[in-house]
């Protein structure tokens, strides 16, 4: 602890250090990941064993996804996760500028991300992509798993995301206001975590959703 | 325990977390684990009645072989409700968010959760999640059985799954929290010298639930969400019309809801230990097993889930594996019931109503533990599959074990909590009732269900009358017992005397603030210097012949006088100080 933080903010309530807060912060992600990795690892199980019961079928219904859409998005994800990260490291060194140009560029891609998923859907509904529909336009029938699982996955995700841009918003408003010492509490920190995860969790649904039917 | 550092010359006005605040909302909105432990404890105090209401009118029905209290469709809403009720927002809360929330913090001299407001955020999410259950109970049921077996649940069944599986999937969120604080809180907020071997059983209990809080949890949202979109939107991952696989959901959930029986169990298991080793005064036996026994369940638990499929139509291969790994977590299991014992072995034993609460558990545990074995066996699972002989078995664990438990903790901790003393003559009266009843109700069900009787049905042969009227009676005794506490304890809170700091002599930082603790737990943040559960040390006086400085062993035979003698333990340094690895 520098000498200048003792007279900044007081860590908030059970801790006494700044430090012990850091790393309670951090640590506590992490477990809440562990959880979200049991959540989509068991959607990912089910997708590998429905997908070794019908290969072909899956094969068939992935050709009918949108990859321009999907690699947009890939790559606007993976930009958001870079500011993220900027966001992240500069708070530690007090840049507010920095980090609130990060945050705001990260809540942009995030929202950029989900007005293209949003015009992709409609593409999926104008289609009839939509499992239980009698019109259903692929065969054989198994192909609605794929898309079972493609609306499923994508949407929890979505799901993430939006939590994820409201998070973002509300520490970029906690920095900005000076809520909190934040260049002490490792909110930022926690924040980029859990964005890294929606990010990771999207680069295992591209191949699995975008590219599976394209070899 | 530990330290001289806390000053217990508070003046008599000072305020505890109960006068700290008075109006509503200083409840509704407090960040206090205390407080917020006090809302979990009336949130599941209801559920528990609501579900012991339906059990009733099951028992009712069951009286006679005819359908005369309910409907068959009534019926099934019934065993729903009850199960529903009791499992998710009674069972899996029960200890961890109650008793682990108070006494926790304050066991590992911390001066809150980790995250104080991420814990109130978890019950909101978990008292939402029950009033949506609930609304579908009431808007007219769910018929499924709480196990929302598909493709019953996801395609034929006409009643309110959707409403009462989102009830459940989000107070899964609010267990997830729960568990992230409490692994966070014990690795974070130790007071300075509480080392991890030193840490009492209970916070390692807790400790280990939360693992399966957190690793579990997840795998029952998605299977009820799997059954929620098929509903709602026609995803058709359930429907094998379509390729989907409705065995896919028993995998999914069960791999929740088997760890979710050692949810129920771990923080049992925990609150005996504290109490038997305060209620021998003696010293863990084998405190390193326990904790690795614990451990060992926590991670096993996630590997046995398909004991419950031996009739699903899974491979018989994975059967056996299944069946040999359920077989393989009886182990740890059986190691702590031995070490119970072993902890009795040569105390000085009193019988208050905690210690009957807890003896009551290992017996029922053990009970429930072994029939558990026969039917991890597939031959006698593929026998008494849906019979009463499974609802036997798992209301010995559940009930006979988790609840025997966490009674045994909030007759421990009451005095702590409410710094009130209850009815001891009552207390000990609704203990024993409350064994008496438990087994009168559920032991007749092994037998009928080793005789063919098949669970979930509201009418039933002639032959199984006389197994069933017992099994009534007993619910009546039962339900006394239950109702017996409510007045005693409710009764203490007005008339109970005062019950001093440590009305148990127990070790344990929690006993060396004030009854109420104050807000922040401690006035100064105690130093630990010693490993838990110091029974002999702390009531070595010097007037003792002796008795407490002998290494009993060496000794072959003692005389009772020095048995006597050894009430206060065979000496501090009989045992290996942290119980070593027997
Ligand atoms: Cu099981």
């Amino acid at each position: 602890m520098t000498p200048e933080s003792v007279h900044a903010a007081e860590p908030n309530q059970p801790f006494l250090r700044w430090s012990r807060q850091r790393e309670a912060t951090t640590f506590g992600l992490w477990i809440f990941l562990a959880s979200e990795m049991v959540f989509f690892g068991a959607l990912m199980m089910g997708y590998a064993m429905h997908r070794y019961l019908w290969p072909d079928a899956f094969e068939v219904a992935g050709a009918h996804t949108n990859i321009w859409y999907g690699s947009i998005n890939t790559a606007i994800l993976l930009t958001s996760s870079a500011t993220m990260a900027v966001a992240a490291w500069a708070a530690r060194d007090g840049l507010r500028r920095t980090v609130l140009t990060g945050l705001g560029l990260t809540a942009a891609l995030g929202m950029a991300f989900l007005v293209l998923k949003g015009f992709e859907y409609r593409e999926d509904f104008n289609e009839d992509l939509i499992p239980g529909i009698v019109a259903f336009p692929l065969d054989p029938p198994q192909t609605q798993i794929f898309f079972s699982y493609y609306w499923m996955m994508t949407g929890i995700h979505a799901v993430h995301l939006t939590i994820g841009i409201g998070a973002v918003l509300t520490v970029a408003w906690v920095v900005a206001k000076g809520r909190t010492d934040w260049t002490q509490s490792g909110t930022l920190h926690g924040l980029a975590l859990y964005w890294h995860l929606i990010d990771v969790i999207w680069i295992f649904l591209y191949p699995l959703l975008y590219l599976v039917g394209r070899g | 325990m530990t330290d001289a550092a806390i000053d217990t010359t508070r003046g008599a006005g000072a305020p505890n977390y109960l006068t700290a605040g008075t109006r509503v909302r200083s409840w509704l909105l407090s960040t206090d684990h205390k407080r917020i432990a006090i809302l979990y404890f009336a949130t599941i105090t209801v559920f528990f009645m609501i579900g012991g209401a339906a059990a009733t009118l099951m028992r009712m029905e069951l009286f006679t072989p005819e359908a005369d209290v309910v409907s068959a469709d009534g019926y099934n809403k019934l065993f729903t409700l009850h199960g529903v009720i009791m499992v998710f927002f009674f069972l899996v809360p029960a200890i961890p968010t109650t008793l682990g929330n108070f006494i926790l913090p304050l066991a590992i001299g911390a001066r809150d959760m980790a995250f104080p407001r991420v814990n109130l955020i978890s019950w909101y999410l978990t008292l939402s999640g029950g009033m949506l259950a609930l609304a579908s109970m009431l808007l007219g049921g769910v018929d499924t059985g709480w196990t929302f077996y598909t493709p019953y649940s996801s395609v034929y069944s006409n009643s309110y799954v959707t409403l009462a599986a989102l009830g459940v999937f989000i107070s899964g969120f609010g267990n997830i929290a729960t568990g992230v604080n409490f692994i966070v809180t014990v690795h974070t907020q130790r007071a300075p010298g509480l080392g991890w071997r030193r840490l009492p059983l209970f916070v390692w209990s807790i400790y280990a639930t939360s693992i399966i809080f957190v690793l579990g949890t997840p795998a029952l949202a998605v299977a009820l969400l799997m059954v929620v979109v098929e509903r709602l939107f026609g995803l058709g991952l359930l429907d094998p019309a379509r390729g989907g696989d409705p065995i896919l959901f028993q995998h999914v959930f069960w791999f929740y809801s088997h760890p979710a029986v050692y949810i129920m169990v771990l923080p049992a298991m925990g609150v005996v230990t504290e109490v038997i080793t305060c209620f021998a005064r003696r010293r863990v036996f084998g405190y390193t097993m326990m904790v690795g026994a614990m451990l060992a369940i926590a991670v096993v638990s996630f590997f046995v889930w398909g004991h419950h499929m031996f009739v699903s139509g899974q491979s018989l291969y994975a059967s056996l594996i299944f069946s040999f790994l359920s077989f393989v977590i009886a182990v740890p299991s059986a190691i702590k019931v031995f070490n119970w014992t072993a902890t009795l072995y040569g105390g000085h034993i009193t019988f208050e109503s905690p210690m009957l609460y807890a003896m009551g558990f290992v017996g029922l545990f053990t009970l429930g533990g072994l029939t558990g074995l026969f039917l991890a066996s597939v031959p006698i699972d593929v026998h008494v599959h849906d019979t009463y002989f499974i609802v036997a078995h798992f209301h010995y664990i559940m009930v006979g074990g988790s609840v025997a438990a966490f009674f045994a903790g909030l007759h421990f901790w009451w005095p702590k909590i409410t710094g009130r003393t209850y009815n001891e003559r009552m207390a000990r009266a609704a203990a024993i009732l409350m064994f008496l009843g438990f087994n009168f109700t559920f032991f007749p069900q092994f037998i009928v269900g080793y005789l063919g009787m098949p669970r979930r049905y509201h009418v039933y042969l002639d032959q199984f009358q006389v197994w069933n009227v017992a099994s009534s009676l007993g619910a009546v005794i039962l339900a006394a017992a239950y109702i017996l506490p409510l007045c005693y304890l409710g009764w203490s809170l007005i008339g109970g005397h005062k019950a001093g700091d440590d009305p148990w002599e127990a070790t344990g930082l929690e006993w060396q603030t004030s009854s109420p603790p104050p807000e922040h737990n401690f006035e100064r943040l105690p130093l630990v210097t010693e490993e838990a559960y110091a029974y002999h040390e702390k009531h070595e006086h010097p007037k003792e012949r002796g008795g407490g400085n002998q290494d009993s062993q060496g000794t072959g035979h003692r005389t009772r006088q020095e048995r006597s003698g050894g009430r206060h333990g065979p000496g501090p340094h009989a045992d290996n100080p942290a119980g070593g690895g027997r």
